[in-house]
């Protein structure tokens, strides 16, 4: 290294996020009660923005900035691409409930923050960086858990918030002990030292790293918050906190994987592949008798957490690794959007039960769900399928065969509770009162529909930009 | 030409959806009647312009997703072609049956039609995912048909249906991810895997791939072990939906096998094929001799069909046997059982329909409840006399052909299994003289629950126009079947070739 790269246009989308947040909440202590929507807007602009820009560094090949501490490769433009494009359909979705709410303005401030820090963490090469990315992403997460104020809405923000400090000085702890063992915290250093590195130490550090990053993922072990703060909040939080920052933890742990622990002393690949079949099973388990949709979807985003780590239990040893796993978030991310833009679209409808009749009132609504949620089975031709088919070839491709076993009866098994909620949406009878609800949701469900179907049909040209090296 | 033939019917399923919801219910049944009438003149087309001894026919590429290995790919041969021919038909003849169907008319003709899509789609697509896609769209589709419009306790049958056969394509997926990656360059493409036979020489994984293949296709098929969900699925579906579930749906399993399993795995095929025609003889009698004790005529149907499937697993099994047979023995199991996956659609399709004919009047199909029908309807009676008589294998009829063909081809290799499986012709033959003589002769009996009508109409001008060209060309291949052989045997020959290297 010759010479630091401190260009901060290099990390244009971060900075646009950065700088809208900041000027919304200065925005909003002006704007009068009526107005505030000109702050959502402002946020709606900086993500679009963001993704050009991230479009336009996409096609520039990879390089790092800030001292090799922030990558801009594949991996960094993919989750930014994701990220952004999921904050606007999260922004969608929350447009029209948050209307004249008191606080609208630090609800699409707090959104931006939630999202920035899964940006930090998708591109961080650095164990301080990724450490800070952490918290930035969790902490607005923890307000927004509990933005509503009424009971549920506490608890979850509590347990949420308790869980989160509790891994998150685990992480630090981690972060402490590969510092020390590895004499740096910037990955591909790490990655030279962990060779031949202590295995204890290693093996220390890298658990309590795990425990942070695995919570922002929500997977398992540290699952536990996922149900009740996705049930607590409102649903549009609820859709981000299985989303966004989900996208930015997994991208960190590949890139951690890829970079640093896959030819460490530690059995990563076993570690990882373990982890996933335990996150897609429990997740189904925890999945079968809910009755409340969005508990049952916060269910479902564990398993999908299972199956997006086989990628990354074998990156570095099949080379469909990366690919498999940001088409699979992308995919992951827009289907499991859709399935909460249409929760979102119902704000009556609570229970699988309160879906009957849906495909009388509703067609293109319950179309949309059918879509989404077989799409989150892993249908074909949805994006999901795709993402899943490489994920599995993968995971086969690296020695992983009983890995894509598990995988598949998994798949079979959350077929199951996705037809509970499938089948009263589109029998016959039950209560009118669901269909009523917000229009710009039902826009946004459908859109993200499209793309989920889009994604899956034509997404060979995805595929190929997604082949791109990672930086090391 | 074949993407339009596969895609055409979604197309008009969606513009169904453009049409205003008031329009007449007649409006959608025509335009089904005639999309399905259209489909089937392609069909023929098709065939007037296939040449027997071409090979590979109406070839179409695409990139699709190339990073991925897939392609889109489809075209026609010899195996492929009958089985268009039968699908095309067999939805004209739904399209017929349905046409006094007025439950929620739109949204059936459009299932149908994307259900048509999926199983032309099957047949025709010669790239791996490409199948998967049909395979598993098929299942989703006929789930909603079953849940739908099926009779009381659809819920369970069609979500065991969608369990079972969706644990059977997921197994397949596993199974085309193993050829996928043992191929180099990777690839989803089903000719280029043929020729390049990649696991050749690689005895265990080869054996698991081959594992999951047949696994896969087995569920589907349905055989012994596999067919729990076959019974339930098709008692509560409706009687179109039966049709198409037993003459089009199952004939995906076998018609992977001589698709996919034989020509892509021939060294392990050629190991296993033992277990397959144990395997086929179980499900011969393990079918028949369950259909002897049913009581509820569809059901019985259903099982017989357990039994029709089992004569093609035998024979795709026998066929594998290199040493002491003729290939032309062989060649005639191979034939057989391409003709039997025919035969059984049309006639399997003509007896579902004909069960639905039975349910419409007496609400039940438990056959104690009739007697005497025969007095009332002639016509019905002597339809499903027919149908029943040629699908017990009667000489005349196209069972026949494909029975003798797949008998005549498996007794070399295997004696005492084809031995074994002739039996489960004595039982069908059984079971079906049985059930004629319960609902069709004795005194005039007739259910009368509660909002039963009365009078046993005979067969209707609507139903008769569906079932009656299924029969006649059933008659028409067991009289003159050299036009489905002329197209199937150079097939059957060439997936020998692959077979054995």
């Amino acid at each position: 290294m010759t010479e630091m790269n401190e260009n901060p246009l290099d990390l244009l989308p971060e900075v646009l996020l950065a700088a809208s947040a900041v000027l919304g909440l200065l925005l909003g202590s002006w704007l009068p009660r009526a107005r505030q929507w000109i702050v959502g807007w402002l946020a709606a602009v900086a993500c679009l923005a963001g993704i050009v820009a991230a479009s336009v560094a996409a096609a520039e090949p990879a390089l790092t900035a800030f001292g090799e501490a922030f990558s801009v490769d594949a991996v960094t433009s993919t989750s930014r691409i994701v990220v952004l494009g999921g904050t606007l359909i999260i922004l969608g979705v929350s447009f029209r409930p948050l209307k004249g709410d008191p606080r609208e303005t630090e609800f699409y401030v707090l959104v931006q923050l939630a999202a920035l820090g899964a940006l930090m963490m998708a591109g961080a090469q650095d164990l301080l960086l990724l450490a800070a990315g952490y918290l930035l992403a969790s902490i607005p997460a923890y307000t927004l858990a509990g933005f509503r104020k009424d009971g549920p809405g506490t608890e979850a923000a509590l347990k949420f918030y308790v869980i989160g400090a509790l891994l998150g000085v685990l992480m630090l702890t981690g972060i402490t002990i590969l510092y020390a063992t590895g004499r740096g915290t910037a990955y591909p250093m790490l990655g030279e030292v962990f060779r031949d590195a202590p295995e204890a130490l290693v093996a220390a550090g890298t658990t309590g790293l795990l425990a942070g990053v695995l919570f922002k993922a929500g997977g398992v072990p540290a699952h536990f918050w996922v149900p009740d703060a996705v049930q607590g909040s409102s649903p549009p939080v609820a859709a981000l906190l299985t989303t966004i920052p989900k996208i930015g933890a997994l991208a960190a742990l590949f890139r951690l994987g890829d970079v640093v622990l896959a030819d460490s002393t530690l059995p990563w690949p076993a570690l990882i592949a373990v982890l996933a079949a335990a996150s897609m099973t429990l997740g189904n388990l925890g999945a079968f008798f809910q009755q409340d949709v969005k508990r049952l979807l916060a269910y479902s985003t564990i398993s999908q957490v299972g199956y997006l780590l086989m990628p990354i239990a074998v990156a570095g040893r099949a080379d469909l690794a990366q690919q498999a796993l940001l088409f699979y978030l992308a995919a992951y991310a827009v289907t499991n959007l859709g399935a909460f833009a249409v929760v979102c679209a119902l704000p009556r409808a609570h229970t699988l039960d309160d879906y009957r009749g849906l495909a009388r009132e509703r067609p293109l609504l319950a179309a949309s769900l059918v879509v989404c949620l077989l799409g989150l089975v892993g249908t074909p031709p949805t994006s999901v399928f795709l993402g899943k088919l490489e994920a599995f070839s993968a995971a086969f491709d690296g020695g992983y065969a009983w890995l894509v076993v598990v995988a598949a009866a998994n798949t079979v098994a959350s077929l199951f509770y996705y037809l509970r909620w499938i089948v009263p949406a589109v029998s016959r009878g039950g209560s009118s009162g669901p269909s009523e609800g917000d229009r710009a949701a039902r826009v946004v469900a459908y859109a993200a529909t499209f793309a989920s179907l889009g994604l899956g049909i034509a997404g060979g040209p995805v595929l190929d930009v997604l082949t791109a090296p990672i930086t090391r | 030409m074949l993407t339009a033939l596969v895609f055409a019917p979604t197309a008009v399923a969606l513009l169904l959806f453009a049409l205003p919801r008031r329009t007449a219910p007649q409006v959608f049944r025509t335009v089904w009647v005639l999309t399905s009438a259209l489909e089937l003149a392609l069909v023929i087309a098709l065939w007037a312009g296939y040449e027997a001894d071409g090979g590979m026919q109406y070839e179409e590429r695409a990139r699709w997703i190339p990073s991925a290995g897939v392609g889109y790919h489809v075209g026609v041969d010899g195996l492929s072609l009958p089985l268009l021919a039968l699908t095309s038909l067999l939805f004209l003849a739904c399209a017929l049956y349905s046409l006094r169907e007025d439950r929620r008319i739109r949204d059936f003709a459009a299932l149908f039609l994307f259900l048509q899509t999926t199983c032309l789609g099957l047949f025709a697509a010669l790239d791996l995912i490409l199948f998967f896609v049909f395979f598993d769209l098929s299942i989703v589709a006929m789930y909603f048909v079953i849940a739908g419009w099926g009779h009381r306790q659809a819920g369970r049958a069609a979500l065991k249906f969608f369990l079972y056969t969706f644990i059977g394509s997921l197994a397949l997926l596993l199974g085309f991810i193993g050829l996928y990656l043992a191929a180099s360059p990777h690839t989803f493409d089903m000719v280029e895997l043929t020729e390049q036979n990649p696991l050749a020489g690689r005895s265990v994984y080869g054996a698991l791939v081959l594992l999951a293949v047949v696994v896969g296709l087995a569920v589907k098929t349905p055989t012994v072990p596999f067919h729990t969900w076959l019974p339930p699925a098709h008692v509560e579906a409706p009687a179109a939906g039966s049709a198409i579930l037993a003459g089009v749906l199952l004939k995906m399993g076998t018609y992977g096998f001589v698709r996919l399993a034989m020509p892509m795995l021939p060294e392990v095929w050629r190991r296993y094929a033992l277990v397959l025609v144990v395997v086929g003889v179980i499900s011969v009698l393990h079918g028949a001799l369950v259909a002897l004790a049913q009581t509820d005529f569809k059901r019985m149907v259903a099982y017989t069909s357990v039994n029709h499937m089992g004569y093609i697993v035998l024979a795709v099994g026998a066929a594998a046997a290199t040493a002491d047979s003729s290939e032309q023995a062989r060649s005639l199991a191979v034939t057989g059982a391409v003709t039997q996956m025919v035969s059984h659609g049309l006639l399997t399709g003509a007896l579902f329909l004909l069960a639905g004919v039975l349910y419409e009047r007496g609400r039940t199909y438990d056959m104690t409840a009739y007697s005497g029908v025969a007095a009332v309807a002639p016509a019905f009676a002597a339809m499903t006399g027919v149908a029943a008589f040629a699908s017990l294998g009667l000489p005349g009829f196209s069972g026949f052909i494909a029975e003798f063909q797949i008998f005549t081809g498996s007794l070399g290799p295997r004696p005492l299994a084809t031995a074994l499986s002739v039996l489960g012709i004595l039982l069908t033959a059984g079971l079906f003289l049985r059930a004629l003589r319960q609902v069709f002769t004795g005194p005039l009996r007739l259910p009368d629950a509660p909002g039963t009508p009365r009078a046993f109409p005979d067969i209707r001008a609507h139903e008769s126009l569906a079932i009656v060209p299924l029969l006649a060309l059933a008659v028409v291949l067991g009289v003159a079947p050299r036009f489905l052989l002329d197209v199937i045997e150079p097939a059957s020959r060439s997936v020998l070739e692959l077979l054995a290297r």
